[in-house]
C-alpha cells in the first residue's frame, strides 16, 4: 500500500550560507495493508522528516513514493489534495484548525469531504468524541480554547474520522492518560484489522511492541547521524 | 480533467517596470489558490490581469466557460468578459467600499448582480438577498440598512454575499482579511471555507498574511519582482521551502 | 442693438448645423445620448438652455411656436422663452397646443394628442439616467454602449424597500425600442405612457450637459417596473376643479392663508379650452350644477 524506492532529500538553507543538509539518504520500504511499522531511532534521526515526506508535506528530492498507485514525489498538487482527502490520513502532534470552528465539525471535515451525509459524519464524530472522553458538553465549542490533552484527542478523532486506507501516526498517544491511551490502540487496532497500513511513530515502548508488526531503523538512512 | 482557469505566460508592463512576468498554471475545479509575495511583487496586477480589470501585454487565461468551453478571456469582446464578471466570476475587493454600493441598501447591493442578470420580481431578489446576508451571518433586519452603518467586517461579508448571489464558479480575492481585526478575520475566513467548500468554488486569493492562506489555499504562488518564484502544495511550500525568498518569507513571519 | 442685429432664432447657422446633425443622430439612434457642443445662451442654465439651441435649430420662419413650463404658458421661464423667440427670431406664437408647430417644454407633455406636424422639445437638466447611481461618465457610457442596465432596477428596488411602492414620481426611466434606457426629463410619469407612439417628434436638450437625444415619432417607450410592482400612471385622485377634467394631470395650488387647496389641470390650455367648450369644475363658482 505504501512503497518507497530510493528517497533522497536534503534541505538548502538558501539564507545560510547556501548549506545544504542531507536529511535521508536512499531509502526503500514497503508497508502492505493491515500492517503497521513503527519508526524508529534516536531523536533528530528523522523519523518526523521522513513521515512528513510521506505525506508531501516535504519536497522529496530523489525517489518514488507510492501510496495507492500514485507517486507523490511526482504528483501534481490536486492529485497530493485528492490523495490526503481519500486514501492517506494524517494524525500530527499537533491540532491546527480555523478558529470558531465547533469541535464536532472539525471532526466531522474529513468524513463531509469525501461526500458523507451531515446525519452520518456526526454520528461517527459524536461516537469518536465519547470514545475518547471529551465532554459533550464542549462538542459546540471551538477546540482552540481547550487544554493540551483534549487538544490532542480531538485531534485523534478528527484523523479516525474518515477510515483511510493509509495512515501515518506522529506520537498518537504522547500525553494521554491510561485510559485514552487504550482507546487510541484500539483505535490503531481497528485500523489494521480493516486493512489499512500503517506507519506510526511510538516512543511509548509497549505501545509500540502492541501495535506495530515491525519496526525500521531510519538511523540508518540519516548520513548526518553516520558521519 | 479541463482545468476551470488556465494561465499561460501573463506577462504585463507598466513602462519600463514589470507588474508580473510570464506567469503559468492550472486552476482546477474545487481549487483554492493563494497567491503570497511582498507589496510589489506583482501578485495584485496578476490578479487584475486575470479577473480582466487589466489587459495584460501577452499570453492567456483560459476559461472553462458553461456554454462555450475553454475560451480565452483576454481576446473574448469586452460584453462577454464583463458578462462573465457579474455571473460565473466574482471579485472580493481588500476594501469593501471598493466592492459595494455604499449609497445603496445592503439589499440592494446583493440583488444588482441578480437584476442585472435580469431578474425582475422584487419579491424573489428581496428573499434571495435576505437569504444570502444570513448566509454571510448577517441580520435579515438589515437588509435596508446602508453599508455605511455597518461594521468594516460586516461590510466585507456584505461584499462576499453580493458576489456569490448569482452562484460564481471562480473568485477572486484581493487580501480579503486586510484592514480587519484579527478576531474578525478568524471569523471571516471560516465563513469564506465554508462557502468554499459547500458551494464547490474555486478561488484565487492573494494576500501577504501566510496564516490566511495555510487556513484557505489547496496550492501556493509565491511571487518575487513580478515572476512567480515557487509554486506547489500550501503546507509544502510553507513547511518546506526550497526557494531563497520563500525561505525568507516563511522564516520572517513572527510566530504566536 | 437691436434683436434684428441678431441670426435667426439668435444662434449663428454653423451652430445650428451642428445641433441638426446631433438631432439627427439622435434621431436615428432613438434613446441614444449624442453629445453637442452646447453654446452659451442669454439665459442661466437650468433655464432650459438646452431646449432654447434645440428650438433655434429647428425653427423656421413659418413655424408657430408655444412654451410651457410645468404645463403652463404664463409663467415666467415660459413667457420669457417664449418672448426671446419672438424678438429673435419674429415667429407666429401661441398658446394653443394644436395651433403650435414647435412646442417647448420643461417638464410636461401637453394633454391634447399631439400630431405627425408637430415637434416637442424638452428642457433637460441632467440626462444620465444612471447617475445618482454611478458617477463615473466613462462608465455609465460603457454601460449604455454594453446594455448593462441593472444598476437602473436597483434604483427602482430602493424605492420599494424604501417607500413600499416605486416612489419615483418624475424623471421616471424608460427603456427606448428595447435598447437604450432614457431620462425622460422631469415630466411627471403620468405623463411616460404619451412618450410611447407619439405622433410627434421629441427632442431632448440638455444645456449644461451638453446632450441631445430624441424619440421619433412612433417609438416604443416602456417604463422600467418589476413584475410584480409593475409601472402605474399616477395623479392626484381628483378631479380638475375649474374644468372638471378626471384625465389631466392636476396640481395642487394653495389658495388662501387658511390652507385651502384647489386641485386643476397643470396644462393651462387643455383646462382654458374645456372651460371654453363649457365644461365646469367643482371649485368654480357655481359649480354646483355642474357637480
Amino acid at each position: 500500500m505504501i512503497e518507497l524506492k530510493d528517497v533522497s532529500k536534503t534541505f538548502t538553507l538558501h539564507n545560510q550560507g547556501s548549506a545544504v543538509i542531507e536529511v535521508i539518504n536512499d531509502v526503500s520500504l514497503s508497508v502492505a495493508k493491515g500492517e503497521c511499522v513503527a519508526l524508529t531511532g534516536a531523536s533528530g534521526a528523522g523519523k518526523s522528516t521522513l513521515m512528513r515526506m510521506i505525506y508531501g508535506n516535504y519536497l522529496t528530492q530523489a525517489g518514488e513514493i507510492r501510496i495507492g498507485g500514485v507517486d507523490l514525489v511526482q504528483a501534481e498538487p490536486r492529485e497530493v489534495i485528492a490523495l490526503r482527502r481519500e486514501v492517506l490520513g494524517y494524525v500530527s502532534q499537533f491540532l491546527r484548525v480555523v478558529p470558531r470552528v465547533p469541535t464536532m465539525e472539525v471532526v466531522a471535515e474529513p468524513m463531509r469531504a469525501v461526500g458523507v451525509s451531515v446525519k452520518d459524519a456526526e454520528a461517527r464524530a459524536k461516537k469518536l468524541l465519547s470514545q475518547l472522553n471529551i465532554p459533550e458538553r464542549l462538542w459546540s465549542l471551538s477546540p482552540t480554547t481547550f487544554s493540551g490533552g483534549e487538544q490532542q484527542r480531538v485531534n485523534i478523532a478528527r484523523g479516525f474520522a474518515h477510515e483511510y486506507p493509509a495512515m501515518l501516526l506522529d506520537e498518537p498517544t504522547a500525553s494521554l492518560d491510561a485510559a485514552n491511551r487504550e482507546v487510541v490502540l484500539s483505535l490503531i487496532e481497528e485500523a489494521k484489522a480493516r486493512g489499512a497500513a500503517i506507519i506510526g511513530i511510538f516512543h511509548d515502548e509497549a505501545a509500540r511492541d502492541r501495535v506495530c508488526d515491525r519496526e525500521i531503523d531510519v538511523s540508518a538512512f540519516t548520513p548526518k547521524m553516520a558521519a | 480533467m479541463t482545468p476551470l482557469l488556465s494561465v499561460q505566460g501573463v506577462t504585463k508592463h507598466y513602462g519600463r517596470h514589470i507588474g508580473c512576468a510570464d506567469v503559468s498554471f492550472d486552476l482546477y475545479p474545487g481549487e483554492v489558490m493563494g497567491i503570497v509575495g511582498e507589496s510589489g511583487s506583482g501578485k495584485s496586477t496578476l490578479l487584475n490581469c486575470m479577473a480582466g480589470h487589466l489587459a495584460p501585454d501577452s499570453g492567456q487565461v483560459v476559461f472553462d466557460t458553461r456554454t462555450d468551453g475553454p475560451r480565452d478571456t483576454v481576446t473574448m469582446s469586452e460584453p462577454e468578459r464583463r458578462m462573465l464578471g457579474r455571473t460565473d466570476w466574482a471579485f472580493v475587493h481588500q476594501h469593501a467600499r471598493d466592492g459595494l454600493r455604499m449609497g445603496v441598501s445592503a439589499g440592494g447591493n446583493v440583488g444588482e448582480r441578480l437584476m442585472a442578470v435580469g431578474e425582475r420580481h422584487y419579491g424573489d431578489i428581496r428573499d434571495k438577498a435576505t437569504d444570502w446576508l444570513q448566509r454571510v451571518e448577517i441580520d435579515a433586519e438589515r437588509v435596508d440598512d446602508r453599508p455605511t452603518t455597518f461594521s468594516g467586517g460586516m461590510q466585507q461579508r456584505l461584499q462576499i454575499a453580493r458576489n456569490l448571489v448569482t452562484g460564481p464558479r471562480l473568485v477572486f480575492m484581493d487580501e480579503p482579511t486586510g484592514g480587519l481585526d484579527v478576531s474578525v478575520q478568524a471569523r471571516l475566513l471560516d465563513l469564506l471555507r465554508g462557502l468554499v467548500r459547500d458551494l464547490g468554488l474555486s478561488a484565487i486569493i492573494v494576500t501577504h498574511d501566510l496564516a490566511v492562506v495555510r487556513l484557505l489555499a489547496d496550492r501556493l504562488m509565491v511571487m518575487k519582482s513580478g515572476r512567480v518564484v515557487e509554486a506547489g502544495l500550501t503546507d509544502q511550500v510553507l513547511d518546506d521551502p526550497q526557494h531563497a525568498y520563500s525561505q525568507l518569507l516563511v522564516s520572517s513571519v513572527l510566530q504566536v | 442693438m437691436s434683436e434684428s442685429a441678431y441670426n435667426f432664432a439668435y444662434l449663428d447657422e454653423q451652430t445650428k448645423r451642428m445641433i441638426r446633425r446631433a438631432i439627427l443622430k439622435g434621431l436615428a439612434i432613438p434613446g441614444y445620448q449624442v453629445p453637442f457642443a452646447s453654446r452659451e445662451m442669454p439665459m442661466p442654465y437650468g433655464w432650459g438652455t438646452g431646449g432654447v439651441q434645440v428650438s433655434a435649430a429647428v425653427l423656421t420662419p413659418e413655424d408657430t411656436f408655444k412654451v410651457i413650463d410645468q404645463g403652463a404658458d404664463d409663467t415666467t421661464n415660459a413667457v420669457s422663452i417664449r418672448t426671446f423667440f419672438e424678438r429673435t427670431a419674429d415667429v407666429e406664437t401661441t398658446t394653443e397646443t394644436s395651433a403650435a408647430s414647435v412646442i417647448q417644454t420643461r417638464h410636461r407633455i401637453p394633454e391634447e394628442p399631439l400630431t405627425e406636424d408637430q415637434i416637442l422639445v424638452y428642457q433637460v437638466p441632467i440626462p444620465e439616467p444612471l447617475r445618482f447611481l454611478e458617477p463615473r461618465e466613462s462608465e455609465t457610457r460603457k454601460m449604455h454602449s454594453l446594455e448593462e442596465y441593472g444598476l437602473m432596477h436597483v434604483k427602482l428596488y430602493e424605492d420599494i424597500s424604501r417607500h413600499g411602492h416605486i416612489a419615483t414620481s418624475y424623471a421616471y426611466p424608460v427603456k427606448v425600442e428595447g435598447r437604450y434606457v432614457m431620462d425622460p426629463s422631469p415630466i411627471p410619469k403620468f405623463d411616460n405612457p404619451k412618450l410611447g407612439q407619439m405622433a410627434a417628434v421629441q427632442l431632448f436638450g440638455a444645456g449644461r450637459e451638453q446632450r441631445i437625444y430624441a424619440l421619433p415619432p412612433y417609438t416604443d417607450v416602456v417604463s422600467l417596473d418589476f413584475d410584480d410592482h409593475p409601472f402605474e400612471a399616477s395623479k392626484a385622485d381628483q378631479v380638475c376643479g375649474l374644468c372638471g377634467a378626471e384625465d389631466s394631470y392636476l396640481d395642487e395650488v394653495i389658495i388662501d392663508d387658511q390652507g385651502g387647496r384647489l386641485f386643476c389641470c397643470s396644462d393651462t390650455d387643455y383646462c382654458t379650452s374645456r372651460r371654453a367648450a363649457g365644461h365646469q369644475g367643482p371649485a368654480f363658482p357655481g359649480s354646483e350644477v355642474a357637480a
